[in-house]
């Protein structure tokens, strides 16, 4: 239950950052111009009939945050009461922070008429939020929790474990570049695709143009890692469904979102496929986070229960090696560990994953 | 001990005084270097520009503006284009037209009727103006709809406020000469409106037409500048003698 109720808000957040894609897309971001309340009614009681214009999105986009805000405090709630682990605990306490940080600097940038290091970092952050709700709706599945099921039969891979790091902390630096570029108003910088003003390399500068190359750099570079990680999935790990599925799912998404970033251009930035572009790249940043948290299942499992095993009434020093059963170290990392859920780390069955 | 101190602050007031101040702006040439005088301008040698801004070329199709995100605005069933070349006849209309430089440390007094701006019928009436550092500008909302105005100058404070009742008023005043003031409407992309502030009363917009005034200047040579939303600026001297009313003009091209 727990796991759904993390899966909803992991899946909310993207909507939140569709949603504040669409107002920075549209320009509407002080359509309301005041915070927190909209034109001096309070947010929830802003009449339907008055939200036209710009202030359609600005507000949608207040009430989604809200929402996902709420959503958060319980999620901590939830945690603080239900879960076992403190790492994870201590995961809803920083969604918890972050998100409350979030909503403050979308206030202050709305404040202070959108300075672009407020809005940059807003629109950075979003992504944080949107990776700590995905990373706890992911070691809260069971899957996660019974380590795949396979630790045995696939010994840990360090290579995978630094590309896929590497990747994701790519991804997060190219979406950086990308909101320094959408709140900088450098989106068409360069008017032309795939060429730069006709050329492979700009033949004038100036920064906006500096930022727009960079981002196109940037997504080669992201595109190359994205192919050496999966590549690497498949070549090596083509018997664990839970590296091939994002894998594959990455993909996916990172043409999808070449085509989005090349249509973003060509459209002259229709607010709804530039949208589309930042919730895309949200996307591949978490499908990238999951893939990297799950090469580094066996090694995070090592690491926790090292420190904690003192505590584990279910330790004994052999079960690490021991196959299957060794996820019960996993659980070792609990200090609230119950004999229910030592019952639950049953042995595994294939393609038993979130 | 007391006396040198006191001797070297001298010494270096006078040599700052000498070097004369490097926050000071440079006098226009042929400024008097007096103390500003108020209210220079005599009725019985002011003079006045007159003339016509014109359009050549032929400007980009219009394109009509979609004003279905807000329901108000379309029932209005106003046929607005986003044809910012407003030129019957070759006369290019809303071009801002003021005495760029030539007055010197003159002061004028500041009118005390307000500037209005109106925002009716989802536009903004007038599209460009002018207003006096310290006159009241007071901007209305006639609409039965939700604005918000939001103004964004480089030299004067940035402001946004929201008016979302019909008959609402704001009133505020621009401190520093500013050409131009954008100002937008965030709720509707379509609304946009410009203003020129200046620390004298010497400007114009063109009329329909393209015709422009510009009354009551002391003699003298001006730096006269035009200013188009689209077009960019055009300046030229002209050298007013007493009573003289004389005839310039101007031509963007597109």
């Amino acid at each position: 239950m727990l796991h759904r109720f993390a899966i909803l808000v992991a899946a909310t957040t993207a909507v939140l950052i569709l949603a504040g894609g669409l107002v920075t897309s549209t320009g509407s971001g002080l359509s309301v111009p005041d915070w927190p309340n909209t034109y001096g009614f309070f947010m929830f009681s802003f009449p339907l009939s008055k939200m036209v214009g710009g202030i359609r999105y600005e507000h949608t986009h207040r009430l989604i945050a809200s929402t996902v805000g709420f959503l958060i405090v319980i999620l901590a709630v939830w945690l603080w009461r239900a879960e076992s682990r403190a790492w994870v605990r201590r995961l809803g306490y920083i969604a918890l922070g972050a998100v409350i940080t979030q909503g403050i600097l979308g206030g202050i940038t709305v404040l202070w008429y959108l300075p672009d290091p407020i809005s940059i970092a807003h629109a950075s952050l979003a992504q944080i939020v949107f990776c700590l709700t995905t990373t706890i709706a992911l070691v809260t599945s069971p899957g996660w929790q019974r380590a795949y099921s396979v630790r045995a039969s696939t010994p840990d891979d360090r290579v995978l474990r630094i590309v896929a790091m590497v990747t994701t902390a790519v991804v997060y630096v190219q979406i950086v570049i990308g909101a320094i570029m959408r709140h900088t108003d450098a989106g068409l910088a360069i008017p032309d695709f795939p060429l730069a003003f006709g050329h492979l390399i700009p033949p004038h500068w100036d920064a906006k143009i500096a930022v727009h190359f960079t981002h196109r750099i940037g997504a080669l570079i992201v595109s190359l890692c994205v192919l050496a990680t999966t590549g690497h999935v498949f070549s090596h790990h083509r018997r664990r469904p839970e590296l091939v599925r994002p894998s594959t799912l990455l993909l996916f998404l990172l043409l999808t979102q070449i085509t989005l970033g090349a249509l973003t251009v060509l459209s002259g930035k229709h607010f709804i496929i530039n949208s589309l572009h930042v919730v895309t790249g949200a996307s591949v940043l978490v499908t990238a986070l999951v893939m990297t948290l799950r090469a580094h299942r066996a090694q995070f499992v090592e690491h926790v229960s090292a420190g904690s095993r003192e505590q584990d009434p279910a330790y004994t020093p052999h079960i690490r090696r021991a196959g299957p059963s060794a996820t019960a170290v996993g659980f070792g990392e609990t200090r609230r560990s119950s004999q229910s859920e030592r019952r639950r780390l049953r042995p595994a069955k294939a393609g038993d994953h979130a | 001990m007391n006396l040198t101190v006191r001797s070297l602050v001298c010494v270096a007031l006078c040599v700052a005084a000498a070097c004369g101040g490097g926050g000071t702006p440079p006098q226009p040439s042929g400024a008097p270097s007096a103390a500003p005088v108020t209210n220079p301008v005599d009725p019985a040698t002011a003079g006045s520009i007159t003339g016509a801004v014109k359009l050549e070329g032929t400007p980009p199709a219009a394109q009509p503006i979609n004003m279905s995100s807000d329901p108000y605005c379309m029932g209005l069933g106003k046929k607005a284009t986003n044809q910012t070349f407003v030129a019957p006849s070759g006369g290019l209309q809303n071009v801002f037209v003021y005495v760029k430089d030539g007055l010197g440390n003159m002061k004028f007094p500041v009118p005390s009727t307000p500037v209005v701006l109106d925002q009716n019928g989802c536009w903004y009436t007038p599209r460009v103006f002018g207003v006096q550092v310290g006159q009241s500008l007071d901007i209305v909302n006639s609409d039965e709809t939700l604005h918000n105005v939001h103004a964004l100058p480089m030299a004067n404070r940035e402001f946004n406020r929201g008016q979302g009742l019909k008959g609402l008023k704001f009133t505020t005043v621009f401190t520093t000469p500013e050409v131009m003031v954008p100002f937008k409407c965030d709720v509707h992309k379509w609304m946009n409106a410009w203003i020129g502030v200046l620390d004298h009363p010497f400007y114009a917009v063109s009329g329909s037409g393209g015709a422009f005034e510009i009354k009551g200047l002391p003699p003298g040579t001006y730096t006269i500048e035009a200013w188009h939303e689209k077009l960019g600026t055009q300046t030229q001297m002209v050298t007013i003698g007493a009573k003289e009313s004389k005839p310039i003009s101007f031509t963007f091209k597109v």
